[in-house]
């Protein structure tokens, strides 16, 4: 415990005075911070309600934005082709499928910190777990929708799908393609069950407290939770059930995403490092995503600063850096067997990647994913302030969208016919990009407004385990058995 | 104990023989494209213009290619390479479709793309190695009069599709079909297909490989140094060429 006590001293120059002890370890956790039940209620509803003039400007904006890039533009990209996006021969692939692999990517975080937190007990995930799940489900909505503007006859879609038809036509199972929409769908249905059972009574507490068309939208929702003994068991069950199953469905989408290049005969691609790469990737991208969307929240929300507080950004910073190290690792494995494996096109590809006209970009990747997470996170003082771990999540965010656009357009403009060789200029790929960012924000502004963005539940049930004790002069934290 | 390998139980390259086949002599060819032109009037390729082609979308089923060695001035062209649809024995554009929209035919032992199955997710060109696949990007136009010479034997192709060399699968057929009504086989040469009809210079000549009498059997005999194109990748191509004989 000493050396738990010192690291609060550090932290807080206020716990220079060792009799404020027990009122530092308040401030600085929130297991250990609790308010009556009622009052948390209270401030997870008046988050809900409150919303000031510049939410529904940002509102205005973004829906403008979606309508224009995401409505529009697609629409005019069914009607003439996808002549108007940028895509040619030989980068058949473009920024509809970087932006795919990136939204996944982002989703990844949700199930990461929700499931595997969960699974390991980890403390710190409280309060953030619903807003990381939220991420999990618009974020699949986005990759949906990129994916779908990236075929060539989206109208046709359902012919992907295997449905009973006369003729028996049915998905060919041997193409990665069909595996990646069956693992996306399978993500997306369970992760949204996955994020619907923990707000089960938290929707039952919302419809305790609200009045009008929420009242019944709450209550629709809560499917009759009163909080039985009967009903709680079943709850646990149903989400121990869950946390457990949906881990390798994590794993399995992004490992089938990668199949699609890995699986393919291109230099640069085929490499069997890519599964386990791009799940790194994916959640290196998506804790980034998280800490960006936790600092939005605490804030633009009304009483965010209680349930969200620097520890938390301290825990997920620590977890980013563990993730960039790995994602470093997986990277240097990946570029180090290809260019020693000598294959006189993958050769060119590397050459390509550093020093074509795009190098910009690998050199950028390289400093936003390895050297800024590394050279701030390591600080504790950084990394528990908000604005500070926005950047950096930002910027690897930044760098990891990079990565899959040097892996997809760039890696395809250099192939074994060197007469086909040409750069890939984006067309309107940049609005409807740009509609799905904005759409991904909108559902998320949207849904902060409508369902208790913390789960108020666990935090009190964090909270009651958690105790501070006397023993002598030294205050201790005690912990009661957990779940 | 050694593991015992049978040489045959090995599927190599040459132990495959595929049904109809092509080659191409590049030190005939003289790079007059009369072929390009050929094969875009009997397949009713679209009209792609200018500016969509400088961006690398023309859809030409057989280009050209043209390479040279050296830097200016020691400059030296390389023989030209008609370049189109190896037809694969073991092609890789085939499995990665999640539609079944391109698929080896058993009959004519060819790569087949079937268009209205076709959702254009454009994997199988980013899986050729060959890149000869073209996408209908947009619903090209097709300038006065060209639009009044399709071809009533191949279908019209929309935006969002894509296509490829089909070896003249509608020539194989009729003159299959005329064959049968005669009650007899097709005879080598009869028939052939556009690109290598309109060649000049008889770079390409078409037949079928299965048969040792067949001129294109023949000419892979006389000059016994054809290449397959990247043949390291186990594709099984069944187009040969030939080059400084």
């Amino acid at each position: 415990m000493a050396g738990y006590n010192k690291k609060a001293e550090t932290a807080h120059v206020k716990a220079e005075h060792n009799q404020h002890d027990e009122e530092h370890f308040r401030e600085k956790h929130l297991m250990l911070d609790p308010l009556p039940r009622g009052q948390m209620n209270d401030m997870v509803m008046e988050s809900m309600y409150t919303t000031s003039w510049k939410f529904w400007v940002v509102f205005a904006i973004l829906s403008v934005i979606v309508a224009w890039g995401l409505f529009y533009s697609w629409g005019r990209m069914i009607l003439e082709g996808l002549g108007i996006a940028g895509v040619n021969r030989p980068a058949y692939w473009g920024i509809f499928l970087v932006n795919t692999v990136f939204w996944i990517g982002i989703s990844h975080a949700g199930t990461f910190i929700s499931a595997i937190l969960r699974v390991f007990k980890a403390e710190f995930r409280r309060p953030f777990t619903r807003a990381a799940e939220l991420m999990t489900t618009f974020g699949l909505v986005q990759a949906g929708f990129s994916i779908f503007m990236h075929m060539g006859r989206v109208w046709v879609f359902y012919w992907l799908m295997p449905y009973p038809n006369e003729r028996m036509l049915w998905p060919n199972l041997h193409s990665p393609l069909t595996w990646d929409l069956l693992a996306i769908t399978t993500y997306l249905l369970s992760s949204t069950m996955y994020l619907f059972l923990p707000l089960i009574p938290d929707l039952a507490m919302a419809r305790d407290r609200s009045t009008g068309w929420r009242r019944i939208f709450y209550k629709t929702l809560a499917l009759g939770f009163r909080g039985t003994e009967g009903e709680w068991t079943h709850l646990r069950n149903a989400m121990s059930i869950f946390a457990f199953a949906i881990i390798p469905v994590m794993f399995s989408v992004h490992t089938i995403v990668s199949w699609d290049f890995a699986a393919a005969t291109r230099p640069g691609w085929n490499s069997s490092i890519f599964g386990p790469y791009f799940v790194v990737g994916a959640l290196h991208s998506g804790m980034g995503a998280v800490i960006m969307v936790l600092a939005v929240v605490r804030g633009t929300m009304k009483n965010m600063k209680y349930f969200i507080r620097p520890e938390h950004f301290d825990a997920i910073g620590k977890l980013m850096l563990i993730i960039s190290m790995t994602w470093a690792y997986f990277f240097f494995n990946d570029y180090m067997v290809q260019w020693y494996g000598g294959d006189k096109w993958t050769h060119m590809l590397l050459h390509f990647h550093e020093s074509g006209p795009m190098g910009w970009m690998w050199f950028a990747m390289l400093i936003f994913n390895i050297a800024i997470p590394w050279a701030v996170l390591w600080n504790q003082k950084w990394r528990s302030t908000p604005w500070i771990v926005f950047i950096v999540g930002l910027l690897i965010n930044v760098g990891m969208w990079f990565e899959r656009y040097i892996i997809i357009p760039i890696s395809l403009s250099i192939n074994r016919m060197p007469f086909t060789w040409r750069l890939y200029h984006p067309g309107v790929e940049i609005p409807l990009g740009i509609g799905t960012l904005a759409f991904f924000i909108l559902l998320y502004m949207a849904a902060s407004r409508l369902i208790p963005l913390i789960p108020v539940w666990e935090v009190e049930e964090g909270q009651m385990a958690h105790e501070l004790k006397k023993f002598g002069r030294e205050t201790v934290v005690t912990v009661s058995e957990l779940e | 104990m050694a593991i015992e390998l049978k040489v045959s139980e090995v599927k190599m390259g040459e132990a495959y023989v595929g049904k109809w086949g092509m080659v191409i002599d590049q030190d005939m060819c003289t790079g007059c494209q009369a072929c390009v032109a050929a094969c875009a009037m009997e397949n009713n390729i679209s009209f792609v213009g200018e500016t969509d082609s400088g961006y690398g979308r023309s859809m030409h089923w057989i280009r050209i290619e043209r390479f040279w060695e050296g830097s200016y001035p020691e400059v030296k062209m390389t023989p030209n390479q008609p370049m189109l649809c190896q037809q694969c024995g073991a092609a890789t554009c085939e499995p990665v479709c999640p539609a079944f929209a391109t698929v080896h035919s058993q009959a004519e032992q060819l790569n087949l793309q079937v268009y209205n199955r076709c959702v254009g997710t454009r994997y199988c060109a980013n899986n050729c190695p060959y890149q000869v696949r073209s996408f209908n990007w947009r619903d090209y136009k097709r300038p006065e009069p060209l639009s009044n010479q399709l071809n009533p034997d191949v279908t019209v192709r929309r935006r969002g599709v894509m296509e490829k060399c089909t070896f003249c699968i509608q020539r194989i057929h009729k003159a299959q079909d005329k064959a049968k009504s005669e009650g007899r086989e097709v005879v080598d040469g009869e028939f052939t297909t556009a690109c290598a009809q309109a060649c000049p210079a008889s770079a390409i000549t078409f037949g079928r490989v299965d048969n040792p009498d067949s001129l294109v059997s023949q000419l892979a005999r006389v000059h016994g140094h054809g290449v397959k194109h990247l043949e390291e990748l186990g594709t099984l191509p069944n187009v040969t060429y030939f080059k400084g004989g």
